[in-house]
């Protein structure tokens, strides 16, 4: 079948009345906790999973469509509103941003933010309907080597390419990886890390440790730096574009588009890198420099594209290749392997319409976004006023069901907050928290991509080099490795930059 | 202050290096009280990612260590209501695990209106809200909310505890 027919295929199941309600559902709950501050898209996804245990595989990952956008879009609303970003791919937009509402011009900021997102959704979400089969057939002929090979290229890059310091990233990765170990032994059935507790023979519930580590150690740690005086949000009217406004925003998506879609399908691409060419290039060709650093349009436009089309690129490896490179991407994983789906090559063969639903839906999610968004986003405004204390109490409230919704078993509640506490050590000290969760997704996969490589083998450990795919990908992750080493050196070699980012915007710093 | 807590002041992160070296030696010894016999369609066997993990978790204490003591420091996270300038204020996060536990103590004997009541009340007054009779009835209103949103919704039974019959 080809992607034409297939695709109309999903829109026919995603537009069934009740289909097309959960995407209704899906987007206004996505936007209305992902404006929540405080609360990212990864964090959102997680604590909606369990509402959707109820439903049907296919009504679910509809539903998950629009919380995927609707978090994100919400994610962009709380920067620009409130300047603080919650998470790193909206620093560049609050940047412009904020300063835009500041001068009165929240409307048209929240437009472009809007529209962008929208034309950078479409096109990203196109892109992975013509990528995703392509990496697919390309996969297929992978062997174990090979995947053990990406996985371990996928986990050394996130934890060594994003984050300040990679030696707290391999830190938490360790972590990750430990706590994936828990449980029963698929191969030989032999029980690690439950020292004799039944109820852990099973391992963690990725459900629980996701929530745990987002949810409760992000709400623990808000808690306990709870801004006195809370931050003021900037109130706002119906979002709307003068001619100029059009006229300066159009570009800045299609070039955000053409930045955020490749970084976001490669693993540990992400959306930080994209979204700050984004902006340094807009800042470049804008006819109008001088405004850059008080309010310009461009600088909002260009990285909320390039923040949506990242967020549709990554779910290309997800799709075609079982791989998540984002937190978001991670939860969506989690939330197919507890359906009993199997993530990998296969999943486009064994569970065709069902892929097919999920990437129309992205479409209809992101169309939904915008009609629905635009009228309510003074509404959305109001959520920020939201008084602190409930807020966090709510988030400890619904994290705590809907862990405890998964078992009914009060000792995941236990885990919940052991993980917690874990979560909030790690923000205390900057631990980055995506390798944590990747570990644990993806450790038990790359082991049981060892274990099959070398039963080939026979126990030759030649047998992991035994692909050129796999050769070509320990060459990349050579150099990932290396990377850090050789840039100290040519710096050494070159006068210091000055930093293109403003001091206070918060963007990570990259050097070691 | 003696010159002893003076040294160890900052160093807090030295605890992070602490755990990281304590679950590598756990997860050695755990991986290392296996017992399995060679098995030819399993050369890996069950062990050797344990020890790989261990082994990772160690050298990142020790690096980790290294790197406090030379002066290192992990960024505290940001956020929309993070502010960082004030120290960890264990008044408000203890009073709110105290409110987590109660609930896994409560939620299978007294079932979970009650239980998530006294989570709920117990986090919006530890978080500072003062408006006791007030969150009293947003906190049962909530429970019972979710209570029969989840069953009659979702299909999921909440435990209904001493409330059996009346729920």
């Amino acid at each position: 079948m080809d992607v034409w027919s297939s695709l109309m295929d999903g829109f026919a199941t995603a537009l069934t009345p009740m289909n097309f309600m959960y995407a209704v559902i899906g987007v206004i709950l996505g936007t209305a906790v992902g404006v929540l501050p405080g609360l990212g898209p990864a964090m959102t996804v997680a604590l909606l999973l369990p509402v959707t245990y109820a439903l049907e595989p296919t009504s679910a990952f509809i539903m998950f469509a629009g919380i995927y956008y609707g978090g994100m879009y919400g994610g962009s609303t709380t920067s620009i509103l409130l300047n603080t970003p919650g998470e790193s791919s909206s620093v560049v937009t609050a940047i412009e941003g904020n300063k835009m509402a500041k001068a009165g011009r929240a409307a048209q900021a929240l437009a472009t933010a809007a529209i962008g997102s929208f034309v950078a959704g479409t096109i990203g979400t196109a892109l992975l309907a013509v990528c995703a089969p392509i990496v697919v057939k390309f996969a297929v002929s992978l062997g174990a080597p090979s995947y053990f090979a990406i996985m371990v290229l996928a986990l050394l890059a996130v934890t060594a390419v994003l984050g300040s310091s990679r030696l707290r990233g391999f830190a938490s990765l360790g972590l990750g990886l430990a706590i994936g170990l828990v449980g029963m032994d698929s191969v030989t059935g032999q029980r690690r890390l439950t020292f004799g507790q039944p109820l852990l023979a099973d391992g963690l519930d990725i459900v629980v440790v996701a929530v745990a580590i987002f949810a409760v150690g992000e709400a623990l740690w808000v808690a306990a730096h709870l801004r006195r005086t809370p931050l003021h949000a900037i109130p706002v009217g119906q979002p709307w574009m003068g001619r100029s406004d059009w006229k300066r925003s159009w570009k800045p998506w299609l070039r955000g588009t053409a930045f955020g879609f490749p970084f976001g399908a490669l693993p540990a691409g992400g959306a930080e890198i994209p979204t700050f060419l984004s902006y340094v290039t807009e800042k470049r060709l804008s006819k109008h420099p001088e405004e850059f650093g008080k309010g310009a349009i461009e600088g909002v436009a260009g990285p909320e594209a390039a923040n949506n089309a990242a967020a549709a690129g990554t779910l290309t490896p997800m799709l075609a290749l079982g791989l998540p490179t984002n937190a978001t991407a991670a939860v969506m994983l989690a939330a197919f392997t507890s359906y009993g789906i199997q993530p990998g090559p296969q999943l486009f063969t064994s569970q065709g319409p069902l892929v097919w639903a999920l990437i129309a839906s992205l479409f209809i999610g992101n169309f939904l976004l915008l009609i629905i968004n635009l009228p309510l986003a003074p509404m959305w405004a109001k959520l920020l006023q939201l008084p602190r204390p409930y807020l966090y109490a709510g988030i400890l409230f619904f994290a705590t069901l809907g862990a405890y919704s998964v078992n009914l078993q009060a000792f995941d509640l236990v885990i919940l907050l052991v993980l917690g506490a874990l979560g909030f050590m790690m923000r205390r000290f900057g631990l980055p928290v995506l390798p944590l969760i990747l570990g644990v997704i993806l450790g038990p996969r790359i082991e049981g991509q060892l274990r099959k490589t070398l039963q080939l083998s026979a126990g030759d450990p030649a047998g992991l080099w035994s692909e050129p795919i796999a050769v070509g990908i320990y060459v990349i992750i050579g150099l990932i490795l290396l990377w850090p080493f050789a840039y100290k050196l040519i710096r050494r070699n070159r006068p210091k930059n000055s930093p293109l980012l403003p001091a206070n915007s918060g963007a990570a710093d990259y050097s070691d | 202050m003696t010159s002893l807590t003076t040294g160890l002041k900052g160093r807090a992160e030295l605890g992070v290096s602490l755990l990281l070296g304590a679950a590598g030696v756990l997860v050695f010894l755990d991986a290392n009280g296996l017992v399995t016999p060679y098995s030819k369609s399993d050369p890996v066997g069950p062990k050797t990612v344990p020890f790989i993990v261990a082994g990772m978790l160690v050298v990142c204490a020790v690096l980790l260590a290294i790197n406090v003591l030379r002066g290192g420091k992990g960024e505290a996270e940001g956020g929309e209501d993070v502010d960082l300038e004030h120290p960890a204020d264990w008044k408000t996060i203890l009073p709110l695990a105290g409110a987590f536990i109660l609930n896994i103590l409560l939620v299978d004997w007294a079932g979970w209106v009650i239980s998530g009541t006294v989570l709920f009340w117990g986090s919006v007054l530890a978080l500072g809200s003062r408006h006791y009779v007030r969150d009293g009835f947003i906190s049962v209103a909530l429970s019972l909310l979710t209570f029969y949103g989840f069953y009659l919704g979702l299909g999921i039974a909440l435990p209904a505890g001493l409330l059996e019959g009346i729920l």
